[in-house]
């Protein structure tokens, strides 16, 4: 291989990379089974637990979590597996907003 | 019953200003209800204000109306103190009718 | 993936507010010590803050809301006040509140003054029960104590009874107490932590639209200020086509902003319900009122 040919390759392969990374989920490799997916829903399910103890839950996660379960009960694990995933990383994000946000809320506040 | 049609005319030199609230659900039939049915469409489909028996303002609505539906518009020919009728009907067939003075 | 995105819309935000807050500061020439709950001062430089960015704007005038801010939707509101879409509701409403329950009482007999004219004290510190009661909670709970099922918070009857109540009490100035109780005042802290605590995927406290862009347009809207946003209501909205309580705009701007929003007559919605309503004070009631 010569140098532009490398070059390009090395350019393809950063696009992949980026493009992996764009999905904000990490799709395995194999297709999701349907342990993948329980054990990708019981987080979802546990993280949007502490969203709702903390009363800050998001209404694109709820969503994400009915999709999977819908997506589940089609045998479709793959997306099911993905929604899932999705949902335990908004759940998260709400639970980082609703902590932060206990000393934030003062950047707002009018003296 | 209470009339649907709330009016109010007024007399300004030779101009007559005419506003009126009507009450009517104006249903345009492509909405769902919370059980996922659609609501049967249900509006008024023409409206019309009479003066000395001439229509002096003649609407044909559709599906495109909202809900409780506001109307001004303005008539040269009418006296203080003249009556003013209103009436309409809708695709049920249902009607309401109503006079008011001119103030 | 979704933090960062998160991260990087709310820096430029969280720099916006810290401006924002800093220009507030400057402007009041204070640096409030951020742990001492001080209502009264807070009130002050609440007024303040709208009053220096709208000169024009009689301090009265902003419970109008997005009239207040815009002359074309003024023009708009003052012609459609003539004929005002509240009107079947608020005939309802009177209607209802004369009419007696089952037992032959009436919701006359539940509040001071026969419930009219008093709206301009909700929601008050009950001190016995410990927690803020709003209006809509105080009828409710008359309805209950006379054997009737209790009504949806969030509009049809509700919003017709408080539209009639509200109405008895135009041009009164709102008159919140906060007694001598720190439950009262750890409520009213409560109640300002929510209005300026950020929630939802969009990440949007109320703040971020009602303290830092009134007047601005969010898509076809155009933003009401902080300062007497609750005076009108309830409010006849036109993108309802129906009428809606204090309820119904809290659990929405929540759901809008993608936070699942919370039961109403929560006691968050309690608490911001008492702080703004705090705020107000001295400003005129102005309900039932109409928006876009």
């Amino acid at each position: 291989m010569n140098e532009g040919m490398s070059s390009a390759m090395s350019m393809i392969r950063n696009m992949m990379l980026a493009a992996v990374l764009m999905t904000s989920v990490a799709l395995p490799a194999w297709a999701a089974s349907e342990t993948d997916y329980k054990t990708a829903l019981a987080a979802a399910e546990s993280a949007e637990k502490e969203a709702a103890q903390l009363r800050n839950k998001w209404t694109t996660t709820e969503a994400q979590l009915k999709a999977a379960r819908k997506a589940a009960g089609a045998g479709d694990f793959d997306a099911a597996t993905a929604s899932a995933k999705e949902a335990e990383a908004l759940a998260k994000a709400s639970i980082f907003q609703a902590t932060s946000e206990k000393q934030r809320w003062k950047d707002m506040e009018i003296r | 019953m209470a009339s649907t049609i709330r009016v109010r005319a007024t007399a300004n030199g030779d101009t007559t200003e005419v506003q009126a609230l009507i009450q009517h659900p104006m249903d345009s039939g492509f909405v769902k209800n919370a059980q996922g049915q659609i609501i049967p469409p249900h509006f008024i489909q023409q409206l019309t204000f009479e003066h000395s028996g001439k229509t002096v303002f003649l609407a044909n609505w559709g599906a495109a109306v909202s809900k409780d539906p506001y109307v001004k518009f303005s008539f040269k020919g009418a006296n203080k103190g003249d009556e003013l009728k209103i009436s309409w009907v809708d695709n049920k067939g249902t009607t309401d009718t109503t006079t008011a003075k001119i103030q | 993936m979704r933090l960062q995105t998160i991260l990087r819309t709310s820096l430029p935000l969280a720099f916006a507010a810290l401006s924002a807050a800093a220009l507030a500061c400057v402007a009041a020439s204070a640096i409030a010590a951020p742990d001492k709950v001080d209502p009264m001062a807070d009130g002050k430089a609440f007024r303040k803050y709208f009053t220096d960015k709208f000169p024009k704007v009689k301090l009265e005038e902003f419970v109008n809301g997005p009239y207040s801010m815009n002359e074309g939707l003024r023009k708009q509101w003052e012609e459609k006040e003539q004929f005002p879409p509240y009107e079947f509701a608020l005939e309802a409403g009177k209607e209802m509140f004369s009419t007696p329950f089952k037992n032959g009482k009436t919701y006359a007999d539940c509040f001071p003054n026969g419930g009219i004219g008093i709206r301009q004290n909700y929601p008050y510190f009950d001190e016995k029960e410990g927690k803020v009661v709003t209006l809509e909670l105080a009828l409710n709970r008359c309805r209950e104590a006379n054997g009737e099922a209790p009504y949806s918070y969030v509009k049809d009857e509700m919003a017709s009874l408080t539209a009639y109540m509200a109405f008895t009490s135009r041009g009164k100035p709102m008159d919140i107490k906060i007694p001598n109780d720190p439950r009262a005042l750890e409520a009213y802290e409560n109640g300002k932590r929510y209005f300026y605590t950020r929630r939802g995927q969009l990440n949007f406290s109320c703040a971020t639209c009602h303290v830092q862009s009134p007047g601005e347009h969010i898509r076809a809207e155009v933003l009401a200020p902080a300062l007497g946003i609750l005076n009108a209501m309830p409010i006849y909205r036109s993108e309802w086509a129906s009428m809606g309580t204090i309820s119904r705009r809290f659990t929405s701007c929540n759901s809008q902003t993608r936070a699942v929003p919370l039961e109403p007559q929560s006691d968050e919605y309690r608490d911001v319900e008492y702080f703004l309503s705090y705020v107000a004070n001295g400003l005129p009631i102005a309900g039932p009122g109409a928006r876009p």
